[in-house]
């Protein structure tokens, strides 16, 4: 994040020299207008007249004052002015080409998921996802798009990812992971059937507005908080996952966890296990050991990647999970990016390393084998 | 067989209250009044179902009634067993739950009366929590200075999840109390339900809202350190009970990098994390959910310290087979710190009454 780091390390070689896939870019909007082209006459007035609110308290921006601007690298800015992120020839400069990016996975952001008004939400969605293909991936065949949905609503959001099931250019259907209801209640269960049905993985990135306080204990008062938080409300969007029977249903169902980190997911595993025998009595529907299907449905992506003091403690935590669940994502333009040069700090062997980052993305975003 | 060193101190045990009759004597007699013309039902919290598998171990179960009930349950069951010398009673009656600041006043104050009556009175191996309204920060305040003269009275009892996270600065009375009583704080699992058991809504199943209690542990441990409340209350022990610590590693880790990209925000927290939760933090044992002892160690090596646990059965709820309340692996030396040095070194009043 924000260290000064030592540059010349002999990781930035090897790093750049095998192509690397990005499992988290967010591609911004230069403007409210550029979904205009898929966004009908009633809805460009309505975001005119009453914004588009998501279930928290602000006319524009974050539940938490974000650390920079648009929480976004400084100079992440392009030379033609705009947001990070939102000029395709700075991106392709700054990062696709400086990185060495093979394949990058857009998640697009703000871009209608949590809207208060579901129709609203769902027309944003759909422009979101006409925008990625005009403005993104026919633009750079080295960009994937995410079937950004409305998933408040989840018949509207199955509907959507029907429609580019056939679609490459689409590779992971997207949710935020501050859901109104814990993310396997049945109420989303159309959305997972039609992800399942496509091929496509559940990607669940950090934030989201489901109305409920960001800790179970209430709200807290730091965007430190809310940072680290994104850990347990993913933590808790995946145990409903498998609590509730969500992978045993859809046993080539996958998921990707986006942007909180990935150390937490053995001890969880290791909980659910516990405490699943004990009472597995409620749950007659599950027929594996939770930690079996998040051992084979659930990858993570690695950015913001936690950092020991002894590295080689992550060491025993990525053999815990093993070197196929890592997805490695850098989260460019935004503050905490991820430097790939400096992101797997600990010995690694060249088979592990290639998985980690670039191989795994291949195995799970469908097209992408290379 | 049981690993454990004679003499061990048990901080974390849960005496049940049998009956709401049990507390009339205890009660004010607006109270007892109250409880009868209103038929004011038992307070025994969603987050652990009497006839739940985890709330009670099989062979704990009595044919009837609560699990451990009476003193002699207790004796036979949870201290003579395991040889312990000394153990934490934190009694779980649902007193933060209740919505009337008054009521839960009253409650907190009929259950630690009948604590120290019905159990500490009549067992010399018991120390208790004070049960606290967390409703109402003032009135919570009196009740820890008035049990806070009763020396057997070690510890202040919070939930892990209550109306606002528990860094929050009008909870600071009580640490304040607790620094000057020398009592630690213990938050142990359970939520007052005022919020949704997670942040992302109420859960189906029990197992969920069971397994997402360390998730309340973890994001109350961001707000107690990042508000500043150790900055604030140096000497202050906070004891996470009934927790699990496999995730405390992956979440210091977490929560120092963020510290190191955020600190801006929060200037006072002069120290990283992990060093605050070395000198500040306790955890206690059970539930202990590694799955082998090769695993175990390395979780203990990425703790990097041997003073944060404390030995706990959990009694009576079921988190072991038999006496092995200690999970295979530990050396012995550690198993002592953890079974006797670490409580010695965490509860300042444990050791002053005993004998």
């Amino acid at each position: 994040m924000n260290e000064i780091r030592s540059q010349g390390s002999p990781d930035v070689a090897s790093a750049s020299k095998v192509g690397l896939g990005d499992g988290d870019i967010h591609p911004a909007r230069k403007g409210p207008k550029d979904f205009h082209p898929w966004l009908a006459k009633r809805w460009q007035d309505h975001v005119d007249q009453y914004g588009s609110p998501g279930r928290q308290g602000w006319q524009s921006g974050p539940a938490y004052p974000k650390s920079q601007p648009n929480a976004s690298r400084r100079d992440a800015v392009p030379p033609e002015g705009g947001r990070p992120g939102s000029s395709l020839a700075f991106m392709q400069t700054q990062h696709l080409d400086a990185n060495n990016i093979e394949l990058g996975i857009l998640n697009p952001l703000g871009s209608g998921q949590g809207v208060q008004n579901p129709e609203l939400s769902a027309a944003l969605c759909h422009a979101t996802n006409e925008w990625q293909l005009a403005e993104w991936t026919s633009k750079d065949n080295r960009l994937r798009a995410s079937v950004v949905v409305p998933y408040e609503d989840p018949v509207t959001s199955a509907a959507e990812i029907r429609r580019y099931a056939d679609n490459p250019a689409f590779v992971q259907v997207l949710l935020l992971s501050r859901t109104a209801e814990p993310m396997g209640s049945r109420k989303y269960w159309p959305i997972y059937e039609a992800a399942a049905e496509a091929g496509l993985p559940v990607g669940v990135h950090a934030f989201g507005y489901g109305g409920h306080p960001v800790t179970p204990a209430g709200w807290p008062s730091y965007y430190i908080e809310e940072m680290t938080g994104h850990s347990q409300c993913q933590q808790a969007g995946l145990t409903s996952l498998v609590v509730e029977g969500v992978f045993e249903r859809w046993p080539t169902l996958k998921t990707v966890m986006i942007e909180a980190g990935f150390a937490w997911a053995p001890s969880l595993a290791w909980r659910l296990d516990k405490h699943w025998k004990t009472l597995r009595s409620e749950t007659p529907h599950l027929k594996r050991l939770p930690s079996e299907y998040l051992r084979e449905q659930v990858w993570w992506t690695t950015q913001p990647m936690e950092e020991p003091d002894a590295k080689e403690n992550l060491l025993d935590t990525i053999e815990w999970m093993g070197w196929d669940r890592l997805i490695f994502a850098t989260d460019y333009p935004h503050w905490d990016f991820d430097d790939p040069a400096h992101a797997l700090p600990v010995k690694a062997t060249e088979k592990q390393r290639r998985a980690f980052f670039i191989g795994n993305a291949r195995q799970v975003y469908r097209g992408c084998a290379g | 067989m049981s690993l454990l060193p004679k003499g061990a101190i048990d901080c974390d045990i849960h005496p049940s209250v049998p009956s709401i009759q049990a507390l009339m004597p205890y009660l004010e007699d607006h109270w007892r009044e109250q409880v009868i013309i209103r038929g004011i039902d038992e307070l025994n919290s969603i987050s652990y179902p009497l006839g739940s598998p985890l709330t009670c171990r099989a062979d704990w179960r009595p044919k009837e009634g609560r699990p451990a009930a009476s003193v002699e349950v207790v004796r036979s069951q949870a201290l003579d067993p395991f040889g312990t010398s000394v153990a934490i009673a934190n009694c779980l009656y649902g007193i933060q739950l209740l919505f009337s600041e008054d009521m839960a006043a009253a409650f907190a104050r009929a259950v630690n009366d009948w604590l120290v009556k019905e159990w500490l009175d009549k067992e010399p191996r018991l120390r208790g929590s004070i049960v606290v309204p967390t409703q109402n920060v003032e009135m919570a305040v009196d009740e820890i200075n008035r049990c806070a003269a009763d020396r057997r009275f070690v510890q202040i009892l919070l939930l892990v999840m209550g109306d606002t996270p528990l860094g929050r600065r009008h909870h600071w009375p009580i640490y304040a109390a607790a620094e000057k009583h020398g009592l630690a704080v213990g938050i142990h699992a359970g939520s007052a339900y005022h919020n949704p058991p997670t942040p992302v809504g109420w859960p189906s199943y029990y197992t969920e809202d069971y397994v997402g209690q360390a998730q309340a542990f973890q994001t109350q441990l961001t707000s107690m350190i990042c508000e500043g409340v150790f900055t604030k209350f140096p000497h202050l022990k906070v004891v996470l009970l009934e927790s699990g610590f496999t995730w405390l590693p992956a979440h210091l880790w977490r929560l120092t990098k963020y510290w190191r990209g955020l600190r801006m925000e929060i200037p006072w927290v002069d120290r990283a994390p992990a060093d605050i939760v070395r000198s500040n933090v306790r955890l206690s044992l059970q539930p202990a959910d590694a799955p082998d002892a090769a695993t175990l160690m390395k979780i203990m090596d990425h703790m990097q310290s041997d003073e944060l646990l404390l030995f706990s059965t959990d009694y009576p709820h079921a988190q072991f087979d038999g006496t092995a309340a200690i999970p295979a692996g530990l050396p012995e030396s550690l198993v002592r710190k953890i079974a006797i040095d670490n409580p010695r070194a965490t509860y300042a009043r444990l050791m002053e009454t005993v004998a």
